[in-house]
């Protein structure tokens, strides 16, 4: 093991059909056209000394150090900014470059502190390294240098990261990397010549724009920009590479380690959904993985109210594997259940899918795709035939019109989203569709041409009038209809989106956007080129959730904008692993890649490779378990990583659901808030802990690579293994890449991966079997995977739940930058700098109906619940509609959240809530409560002698 | 030169909202804000911010770049002193250290009374003439201690005059 040091080329790398070949000090070299000398050199192997360039960032060419000599040229060019040419004489070494380097250095040296010794980047410095490499041995300038410690204090304002002026160079390579990596635009360099120092803008970090990215850290040459727990521990010895463990976008990252000990996580160049670049979540918001809450024993107790009593492992699993075959013998076969983990690797999710089905020999297994992404499943297999996304996130540098709807990338997405944003400052256009005015509608150099921002609920209204445009306009694109589609879904779907009902104008009543401007967004998107849809958890948490999604899923296919780079329905998919999980047979009704448990030639496909009978009924989704719970027949559950009691719809009826339960086995990192009503508790393992492998949203199979040993004892795939194995169902497997080799024998769309295979190809995308060895970046190339695509009608129901006297207000609810999810991670780091509690956002209009300021207390209820928090006065948002997130707990915005759900899948309608908001002056009666079971429910007993 | 009034967050608006439309708008703007107030107040950077789609730390750098945009607003008159080499070499130091003895005036700073601001400049292109200076805006060359007194009197005499004390 040792520290990965990536190549760096210092300048992008340039892609063309030309090659160009040239001589670099007397070695031939072929590039691709657009190439700079200085990468083409590094590409021979011979490294140009420089500091302002590196191979994140566009050529800047202000440092002078990596300045050649050219045949035939005059002067010194800076090989960063100079283009290969063919035939061209590069000399990168001389007399003369020598002494110009060490004049420049001798600048740079006179003007910068020489306190080596103690600096953090000692050992990681490229002006050290410089020094050395242009043989630097006097300063002549003001001997001793300047130091500038003087010159300004050390910015410490943000919880990971410290800023030291003195130190700057002022290379702008920070400047540069929120700029152009980032797209953000926080950083400037403030004053001229001397004085010219990098700033937030003139305030401090922690106050600026600055997201926190961390791309200015990672930029920065020297210790001007550091981590703080570099600063704290030192240089880090080893790295592992492995993918996040946050959202969907799946980054590649180094873990940079000392021993066991987690120093810093680098974001990794060959990832190839992150490219080099991260997120606060990823880079800095770890510190969870070794937070003090982490459990490292197993627990049982015999009533939620006992204290948690600490036991060995043997006893826990022997218990929880008793009360499971007692609960079955009482209660039947299908009296228990579980629910997958979509933060887990698919190794894990696939065997606790089998424990279920061929150990508890039933099929009542969920996974929290249900709250989530499950209309897209449906959605898209009804239509294209693959319950997945069409596209790599690379397509987005082709798209010439971005569609966002229901999403909010910058907040949940934010490292797809800097590549979004990269490709519409290149000139592409945008179209959002959002109730609120997301950060996309208008930031630093992005702005959408159309911003319709309906009212939450309406989604499938404004489908439909802008395929009504599409169609009544002459927009379709027949020849590709003609050649790729069910030709009679097609016409029934024309006439009935042509229907007068249909149009901007008849609907503008229900959305709320005037019909002109939707008529506009739908020619530009019918129009202006390769038009892509990207789209979040706004399209599917509806009543009509799956046919949104068949909804976009039509206007693609109408305007032939699928099947090539650059176009594509795209879900972004909100769990590290989600995709995942859903493809490892997650669901009920499905094994791992989407094949319903009715199929006969599937099930006994898996009842030969298993040795049972499968039960051949779909179990019991997650809402069923609760409600079986509550009418008394579904009595125990194993949960692996997620927090229904948290995360899910209506809390009170999944609360009285688990405790109506015997048994609940929660097998968590954290005591998380189902756990208070568990009755055994495994402590599981971070993603910093196991080996395995992780699902994107592009369908990117990634390595997850363990970093350090679990803290209590044992990777989550094996704790599986022992409790199936207690239960009686025989598991043996010695590593999970022998799983993912069952998984590929078992499921034709992982026929070729492996372990062996994905690190090989550094990750792949399924589908990846002998039609596609190297995986498929793209789906539906040469036509749809179900055959032809078929066009489904998307009739606009409008949701039971309607705002009236008592409930005026809708309230929608989201996620935010620095918090993730339920924030069981992400509050045990310092990222609650940003985001300490959950806020009502209220437009000033309706704060001002209610007399509600800033930061008031207000009550948020609606006919299920209620829950009291302060509000925030924003523009963001139209009258009418309210906000909040859900990351905090006792925030309660799932105590108000409904019953209702999608006609199709049960994805709870999280984003239509009729709500009243008034002035508040204390917590409501569910938070107090609620705080009381706490108390009661979370004790650990103090280890007793033994 | 204008006779600069007090920051107005209205009128300032209606400068961003009349310009924004423009190429490259941001250094007209603030152009136009110095000219009509005198210096560019901190409070306008958001405003312009979202006017023209930048970042606030864009705004920010820019305005730190030039040293002609000032922060806070400039004496009624402002004299702009060229200490570049040409003028050095003929004795603009010495005309520095009178402003200091005979007047207890700072370069780059607001006169105790605020009606004079002196501020540095690195040529002004009027070598052949220097120790040159802008006076209000307007150049003149060879300027010795005189050409300064009588500056720095006429100054004095305007506050006299604006506060209706003296009129002679």
């Amino acid at each position: 093991m040792s520290l990965i040091k990536e190549t760096d080329f210092g300048t992008p790398a340039r892609e063309s059909d030309v090659t160009v070949t040239l001589t670099i000090d007397g070695m031939a070299v072929t590039v691709p056209a657009g190439t700079s000398v200085m990468a083409a050199a590094m590409q021979a192997g011979t490294k140009i000394p420089k500091l302002c360039a590196t191979d994140m960032l566009e050529p800047f060419g202000s440092c002078r150090l990596c300045l050649v000599e050219i045949d035939g040229r005059r002067g010194t060019p800076a090989s960063c900014t100079t283009l290969v040419e063919a035939g061209m004489v590069v000399h990168t070494q001389t007399e003369r470059l020598a002494k110009l380097r060490k004049g420049v250095m001798e600048l740079y040296i006179s003007d910068h502190p020489l306190d080596c010794l103690t600096c953090a980047a000692n050992g990681d410095c490229e002006l050290q390294d410089m020094a050395g490499a242009v043989g630097l041995r006097e300063v002549r300038y003001d001997k001793g240098g300047e130091n500038h410690f003087d010159c300004a204090e050390r910015d410490q304002s943000n919880p990971y990261f410290d800023y030291d002026p003195a130190k700057c160079i002022v290379c702008n390579r920070c400047v540069r990397a929120c700029e152009e990596v980032q797209g953000t635009f926080a950083l400037t360099i403030l004053g001229r010549g001397f004085d010219s120092r990098v700033s937030p803008g003139g305030t401090d970090f922690l106050s600026s724009e600055c997201v926190s990215c961390g791309a200015c850290v990672q930029a920065c040459p020297t210790a001007t920009l550091v981590e703080k727990s570099v600063v704290a521990m030192g240089q880090p010895e080893h790295s592992k590479v492995t993918t996040c463990a946050y959202c969907g976008v799946g980054c590649s990252f180094k873990a940079e380690m000392q021993g066991d000990r987690l120093v810093r996580m680098v974001p990794y160049k060959d990832g190839k959904a992150n490219e080099g670049h991260s997120c606060v979540k990823g880079r800095f918001a770890y510190g969870y993985a070794t937070h003090k809450d982490r459990i490292t024993s197993p627990m049982i107790r015999e009533r939620i109210t006992d204290p948690w009593r600490e036991v060995s492992w043997d006893e826990a699993i022997a218990h929880a594997a008793s009360e499971i075959k007692r609960i079955q013998a009482k209660y039947g076969r299908e009296s228990v259940g579980a629910i997958t983990s979509s933060r887990c690797t698919n190794e894990e999710v696939f065997l606790v899918q089998k424990l279920v089905r061929a150990g508890f020999g039933n099929n009542n297994v969920d996974t929290c795709a249900r709250v989530c992404h499950s209309p897209t499943g449906y959605g898209l297999k009804t239509t294209f035939g693959t319950s997945a996304g069409t596209q790599d996130f690379d397509s987005v540098e082709d798209v010439d019109v971005m569609v966002v709807i229901g999403a909010n990338p910058t907040d949940a997405h934010p490292v797809f989203a800097s590549r979004m944003k990269r490709r519409l400052r290149e000139g592409a256009r945008l179209i959002v569709v959002d109730p609120r005015r997301i950060e996309l509608v208008k930031t630093a150099h992005v702005a959408a041409d159309h911003h319709l921002q309906l009212l939450p609920g309406t989604n499938v209204a404004m489908i439909n009038a802008i395929a009504h445009t599409i169609v009544t306009e002459g927009l379709v694109n027949e020849a590709y209809v003609a050649e790729r589609c069910e030709p009679e879904d097609f016409k029934r779907w024309r006439d009935f989106v042509s229907q007068p009902e249909n149009s901007p104008e008849a609907t503008e009543k229900y959305t709320g956007v005037p019909a002109a401007e939707v008529r506009a967004a739908a020619r530009l998107y019918a129009t202006g080129g390769n038009a892509a849809i990207y789209y979040g958890l706004g399209v599917t948490e509806h009543s009509q959730g799956s046919t949104m999604v068949m909804g976009m899923a039509n206007i693609a296919m109408a305007t032939g904008n699928i099947g090539r780079r650059g176009v594509g329905v795209n879900p972004l998919r909100g769990q590290n692993n989600v995709q995942g999980s859903c493809d490892m047979g997650s669901f009920p009704h499905e094994f791992s890649g989407y094949r319903h448990v009715s199929d006969d030639t599937v099930r006994h496909l898996f009842e030969g490779a298993w040795g049972v009978t499968l039960d051949a009924e779909p179990g019991l989704r997650i809402p069923n378990m609760l409600d079986s719970a509550v009418e008394g027949s579904f009595k125990g559950i194993y949960i692996q990583g997620e927090d229904i009691a948290q995360s899910d719809p209506n809390i009170k009826h999944v609360t009285d659901g688990l405790k109506a339960m015997e048994c609940v086995v929660v097998h968590d990192i954290f005591l998380n808030e189902t756990a208070n009503f568990a009755h055994v508790f495994l402590p599981g393992a971070s993603f910093l802990e196991k080996d395995g492998t992780f699902t994107n949203a592009e369908r990117r199979i990634s390595m997850v690579n363990k970093a350090m040993p679990p803290l209590a004892g044992y990777a989550d795939w094996e704790v599986t293994m022992m409790l199936s194995n207690a239960l009686g169902y025989r598991m043996d497997y010695k590593h999970p890449s022998e799983i993912m080799d069952e998984i590929a024998r078992l499921t034709p769309t992982f026929k070729g991966v492996s372990f062996d295979r994905i690190r090989e190809l550094g990750s792949v995308q399924w589908p990846c079997n002998d039609a596609a060895p190297e995986g498929t970046p793209i789906m539906h190339e040469k036509g749809f995977v179900r055959g032809k695509g078929k066009f489904m009608i998307t009739a606009f129901v409008p949701t039971d739940e309607r705002t009236g006297p008592r409930f005026p207000l809708i309230l929608t609810t989201g996620r935010i930058l620095s918090q993730y999810n339920v924030g069981a991670q992400t509050r045990r780091t310092e990222n609650g700098a940003w985001h300490p509690e959950d806020v009502l956002e209220i437009h000033p209009h309706d704060a001002e109906n209610r007399g509600i300021r800033e930061g008031d207390l207000v009550s948020l209820a609606s006919r299920v619940g209620d829950t009291t928090l302060r509000a925030r006065i924003s523009e963001r948002m139209q009258p009418g509609v309210v906000y909040t997130t859900f990351h905090h707990v006792g925030t309660g915005a799932n105590v108000v959240t409904t019953e209702y759900s999608d006609w199709a899948t049960n994805c709870p309608e999280y984003k239509v809530t009729a709500v009243e908001v008034r002035l508040s002056n204390q917590q409501s009666e569910w938070q107090r409560s609620y705080e009381e079971l706490r108390e009661a429910t979370r004790k650990i007993a103090t280890t007793a002698a033994e | 030169m204008k006779r600069a009034t007090g920051w107005d967050d209205q009128v300032a608006s209606a400068i961003v909202g009349e310009l924004k439309g423009r190429d490259g708008a941001l250094l007209p703007i603030l152009h136009a804000l110095q000219e009509e107030f005198g210096y560019v107040d901190q409070r306008v950077v958001a405003e312009l911010a979202t006017a023209l789609n930048l970042s606030r730390a864009e705004v920010t750098g820019t305005i730190s770049f030039y040293h002609d945009f000032r922060a806070n607003p400039a004496g009624r008159h402002v004299i702009k002193i060229c200490r570049a080499e040409a003028c050095q070499s003929v004795g603009c130091e010495d005309l520095v250290a009178h402003l200091k003895r005979r007047h207890g005036l700072d370069v780059d700073a607001l006169s105790a009374d605020g009606l004079l601001t002196i501020e540095t400049v690195y040529c002004l292109g009027n070598c052949a003439l220097g120790p040159a200076i802008l006076a209000d805006g307007e150049p003149v060359g060879r300027v010795d201690a005189d050409t300064l007194d009588s500056l720095v009197a006429r100054a004095g005499s305007e506050r006299a005059l604006t506060d209706g004390e003296v009129l002679s």
